[in-house]
């Protein structure tokens, strides 16, 4: 018999169940709400800030998440200690079911784009950018609207999801067309 | 400063604790594959809402249940800025389209070894930095149109949240029941 732990995919009503239950933890116990996009905020001030400290300082939208010089807030703090281990989590279950799988161009985006590595990861770059200057707008992204403020039955994350998904689904019918149908 | 520049320990732990069991559970599920998002967005593939909606419901009846008992749970609700959700959430569509994953996904499908995520986390860093540079815009313009502020559904429905929580679990769980008889087999 094979553990649990070794299966390379669980049923997604587990998985969705188990990331219910971690929000209660979180909510709960840490009185924090799961959330990733805020950390790639206070990532980009603080690397922005290495190069040009007055810049960022003087930045009212750094100055939100990062506070001021008199009164500076944590740039690693609850979330950002969350989005480091995301990696170490993925890359634990990976290796448990034994995957030491490497993707540089996906099958679904080379069957449309071809090979070139270039113009994948040029594409991947750009869509990572609107992307999250989406998610500020939005005040949140597929963790923090999608599943916190999904399950709290916000107003604002419900229409953020039903707009995404619109879109998401539009666009992927023209950049992917039918994707290879061979499903499977 | 380093005093500044990091939360306490304990908080250290506890945020990493959870990513490290958010993470273990995106790979299980399958969503920190390129080619699952896309099927999600392309209608062939309903992993990806299957495993968002299930944590609504599991998350929601519990947390509104444990406020419902009388424990002291706070609720972290966003602003309700609709024309800013609505034109954040387009982008956020289009932008996770092309990349093929979330923020939180994509961070974890670097672990998974998808070296394409790599210039997509990057990119979601420069994203963050345009952002922060053009904010006084978006505050005069589509962050300045109506606020209904932090409301939830049973707010303005004037219903308790926890009957609602329940009431929205049954509808949820009911869409799912139609996905599995309707929706395409997924391919795991």
């Amino acid at each position: 018999m094979s553990s649990v732990w070794k299966q390379p995919r669980w049923s997604p009503y587990v998985v969705g169940a188990a990331i219910g239950v971690l929000s209660w933890i979180t909510f709960g116990f840490m009185g924090k709400a799961l959330g990733t996009s805020t950390t790639l905020v206070r990532a980009a001030g603080a690397l922005e800030s290495i190069a040009a400290p007055e810049h960022v300082e003087q930045n009212a939208y750094f100055a939100k998440y990062l506070g001021t010089a008199a009164e500076p807030k944590p740039v690693f703090e609850w979330q950002f200690a969350l989005v480091l281990l995301l990696g170490v989590g993925a890359l634990i279950a990976a290796r448990l079911a034994g995957s030491k799988r490497r993707e540089y161009v996906p099958e679904l985006w080379r069957e449309r784009f071809g090979d070139s590595k270039a113009l994948r990861y040029g594409a991947a770059f750009v869509g990572g950018a609107v992307m999250l200057f989406g998610a500020r707008l939005a005040g949140g992204c597929t963790s923090g609207h999608g599943i916190s403020g999904g399950l709290q039955l916000a107003v604002s994350s419900w229409t953020f999801v039903i707009s995404m998904l619109v879109a998401g689904v539009v666009t992927a019918l023209v950049v992917y067309r039918k994707g290879g149908r061979h499903v499977g | 400063m380093l005093a500044d520049l990091f939360a306490s320990p304990g908080t250290l732990a506890l945020g990493a604790l959870t990513g490290l069991v958010f993470g273990f559970l995106l790979q299980k599920g399958g969503v920190t594959r390129f080619d699952v998002i896309v099927r999600q967005f392309l209608l062939q593939d309903f992993t990806m809402l299957k495993i968002m909606l299930s944590a609504v419901v599991v998350g929601g009846v519990g947390i509104y249940g444990m406020r419902a008992a009388g424990l002291d749970v706070g609720l972290h609700v966003k602003d309700a800025v609709l024309l800013g959700n609505v034109v954040g959430g387009v982008l956020f569509g289009i932008g996770m389209a092309v990349l093929g994953y979330c923020p939180g996904t994509g961070i974890a499908a670097i672990g998974d070894g998808s070296r394409h995520a790599i210039p997509g986390v990057l990119g979601m860093l420069f994203g963050a930095a345009v952002y922060a540079e053009v904010y006084p815009a978006m505050k005069s313009s589509i962050l300045a149109t109506a606020d209904l502020g932090k409301v939830t559904f049973a707010d303005t429905l004037g219903v308790g949240p926890f009957a609602l929580a329940i009431g929205a679990a049954v509808v949820l769980i009911g869409a799912l029941f139609a996905l599995e008889r309707f929706a395409p087999k997924s391919a795991a």
